[in-house]
């Protein structure tokens, strides 16, 4: 690392100081918002000190909520983001695998659909998809919430891109020595991609978890909101006053998974690179 | 092509039977009809330089690029059209391929948990083939836990797993350091002829063909130069590309006068008998260590001048010394004034350390050297693709 001092030492740490209040600033309102009570916030001056009310503004969040409770919610994520992830991960292995390894007529012409899929995202695509997913009578299902989802051209190509990595000869060695397309995915191809696995995983949990507007559509049932829309449905319609207290609470808690995985998750990644650089 | 019967001491059916192998990418003929009889037992190397089809040549015995026409016989089966795991042979890789997440005990057991052998038995034969490549203990570490020569042997002990028929070897040592390259090809050899497999080397180096194998193919532009013992490939190289390839060469135009001799340079020169015809342009050629400074003691004692010798002793300056640790490497200038000199022509010539110190041997001296007429090949020039 390149030790500085001086002028550009103290101008740097002051642009970093700045740009850590300007994103954590709007988080730390939200978090007193959350621990104060609602007359407290509604009259200015706004606090900027945490207020008494955590443990009741939580509990309510978590186990009352406005429409359907925040745990609820939080697990029809949770449910949601895992299988958007990994479903992406499981299918865009199988297709990556299928295209690198094993020539079939139209293997490029398929690998080329599959790419095109990236400029159809579930938000132009949505018409038809809802006509679909409510034809197989999945609206309030969590195999509505997935499925739409689980196709990942990115995925895919990321993983196109790692197989053709790896050398040739170790295909061959494994071919050689009797191990059928199976034995060489599980065996050998998987383990391998693990860290490459590890990072979309974060990646993939992250854009399910953020899922907006596919969940607003198909969900009508309260029960199987999910967090992130479910905040929206927190804002009563009309002249009603919001409950802010308890959806800044809601907002606090709809960051921590996501934060979670990409703490957890790191440790993993690291530790797959410095495997591989052994 | 030169392929050329051999004395070989080995059975007379051979344990692999190539006929007229081709294999073309596209319009590019990477092998022209090749042939060759490996039998039981053999170190054979493929030797060559690069893109002369050698490693082709053993892919396609592997069944991992099937040839475009011709067949390949092992143990009397025909199996051309086979996909390589129906075939009995072991392969070790240029870059080794080990498998990077599985130990070493693992890739080693890799091929025999395919053949559907009992935990025990796996584990038994595991550890006796890390013993066999003296690598004992190591079987829990990760291939990039260990060292290039290391990684090499695991390799070589997961091909000889599955106790295959046959071990195919492609450019095993090249990406490895001198030292452990030297010394790996004394155990890979003594590890050959203790198991007694019969063994193909893919190689582009003269050196580990020479000193490991039993028979060498020296292939060239798709096609099969020259098939022999190493004494064979050196001694008596059927073409002039074979001459050049192994080893050092002097390499002279010349034109043939009689089935024995050449006119070099204005001068007549007396050499092996040769089948290049009277008046044909020809290149001449011979080992700078068959050349014979003369000088006292640098000959035996009693052998005097025939006339032949005088025929074919050369007069040259010294014009450059190079030292390789054991010998001399000495570049021989044509003294012009003189008359038993060729014009125009330099000889490389290697020299002992003794000779250089007893004829006191400098830069510009003029000293006597003597040709062997045995040791001068005559290879018709337009023949060759080198």
């Amino acid at each position: 690392m390149v030790e500085k001092k001086g002028l550009s030492y103290w101008l740097s740490h002051a642009g970093l100081i700045l740009g850590v209040i300007v994103i954590g600033f709007p988080i730390w309102l939200a978090f007193v918002a959350s621990t104060v009570t609602q007359s407290e916030i509604v009259s200015p001056p706004m606090p900027l000190l945490p207020g008494g009310e955590f443990i009741t503004n939580y509990k309510e969040a978590l186990f009352s909520g406005i429409n359907a409770p925040v745990a609820l919610m939080l697990l029809n994520s949770t449910i949601m983001a895992l299988g958007i992830a990994l479903g992406k991960i499981f299918i865009s292995l199988l297709s990556a695998f299928a295209i690198v390894y094993f020539r079939f007529p139209g293997r490029q012409l398929f690998f080329w659909m599959i790419f095109l899929t990236l400029m159809l995202p579930i938000e132009v695509r949505i018409v038809p998809s809802y006509g679909v997913v409510a034809q197989f009578g999945m609206l309030n299902s969590y195999s509505g919430l997935i499925f739409p989802l689980i196709a990942s051209a990115t995925a895919t190509f990321l993983f196109r891109q790692f197989f053709l990595t790896i050398p040739n000869e170790l295909t061959e060695a494994a071919r050689v020595d009797g191990a059928g397309p199976v034995r060489f995915f599980f065996d050998i191809i998987l383990p391998m991609s693990k860290t490459n696995i590890a990072a979309l995983f974060v990646i993939l949990f992250i854009y399910g978890w953020n899922q907006f507007l596919w969940p607003l559509l198909i969900t009508t049932d309260p029960s199987m909101n999910t967090i992130v829309m479910g905040i929206k449905q927190m804002f009563p319609s009309g002249d009603d006053n919001a409950n802010w207290p308890v959806i800044m609470a809601t907002s606090l808690l709809a960051m921590v998974p996501p934060v979670l995985i990409v703490i957890f998750m790191q440790k993993f990644f690291v530790r797959g690179l410095i495997e591989s650089e052994k | 092509m030169n392929q050329q019967p051999t004395s070989n001491p080995h059975s007379p059916t051979p344990f692999l039977q190539i006929d007229r192998l081709r294999k073309k990418f596209g319009d590019f003929v990477a092998l022209d009809d090749v042939s060759l009889d490996v039998f039981e037992g053999e170190f054979v190397c493929f030797l060559g330089p690069s893109g002369c089809g050698k490693t082709t040549f053993l892919r396609a015995i592997a069944g991992l690029d099937i040839q475009t026409a011709g067949t390949v016989h092992q143990a009397g089966k025909d199996i051309s059209a086979l996909p390589p795991s129906e075939r009995d042979f072991g392969i070790v890789f240029q870059s080794y391929a080990l498998f990077p997440n599985l130990t070493v005990a693992k890739n080693i057991a890799f091929g025999l948990e395919n053949q559907k052998l009992s935990k025990p038995d796996i584990v038994k034969r595991v550890t006796e083939l890390l013993e066999l490549v003296n690598l004992p203990d190591q079987g829990a570490k990760y291939p990039a836990q260990l060292s290039g020569g290391e990684q090499q042997r695991v390799a070589l002990s997961r091909a000889l797993a599955t106790s295959p028929g046959l071990l195919l070897l492609d450019e095993p040592l090249s990406a490895l350091d001198a030292k452990v390259r030297t010394y790996l090809r004394h155990e890979m050899k003594a590890l050959q002829r203790r198991l007694g497999v019969t063994t193909i080397m893919v190689t582009h180096d003269q050196e580990e063909a020479l000193t490991m194998a039993d028979r060498i193919v020296v292939m060239n532009h798709g096609v099969i130069e020259q098939v022999g013992t190493p004494t064979e490939i050196y001694r008596q190289p059927n073409t002039l590309f074979v001459a050049d390839f192994i080893g050092e060469m002097n390499q002279i135009t010349g034109k043939a006068i009689s089935s024995d001799r050449v006119e070099v340079a204005g001068r007549t020169v007396l050499t092996k008998p040769h089948k290049a015809a009277v008046d044909a342009t020809v290149t001449v050629t011979i080992r700078p260590e068959d050349i014979i400074p003369h000088g006292e003691d640098a000959r035996s004692p009693g052998v005097t001048d025939t006339l032949e010798q005088a025929e074919n002793e050369f007069d040259g300056t010294v014009e450059d010394m190079e030292f390789l640790g054991s010998f001399w490497r000495v570049s021989l200038k044509s003294a012009s004034v003189k008359e038993r000199t060729f014009s125009e022509v330099t000889l490389t010539v290697d020299m002992s350390i003794n000779a250089i110190r007893r004829m006191n041997i400098a830069i510009g001296q003029s000293i006597t050297v003597e040709l062997p007429a045995q040791r001068i090949l005559v290879f018709p020039q337009g023949n060759s693709n080198a």
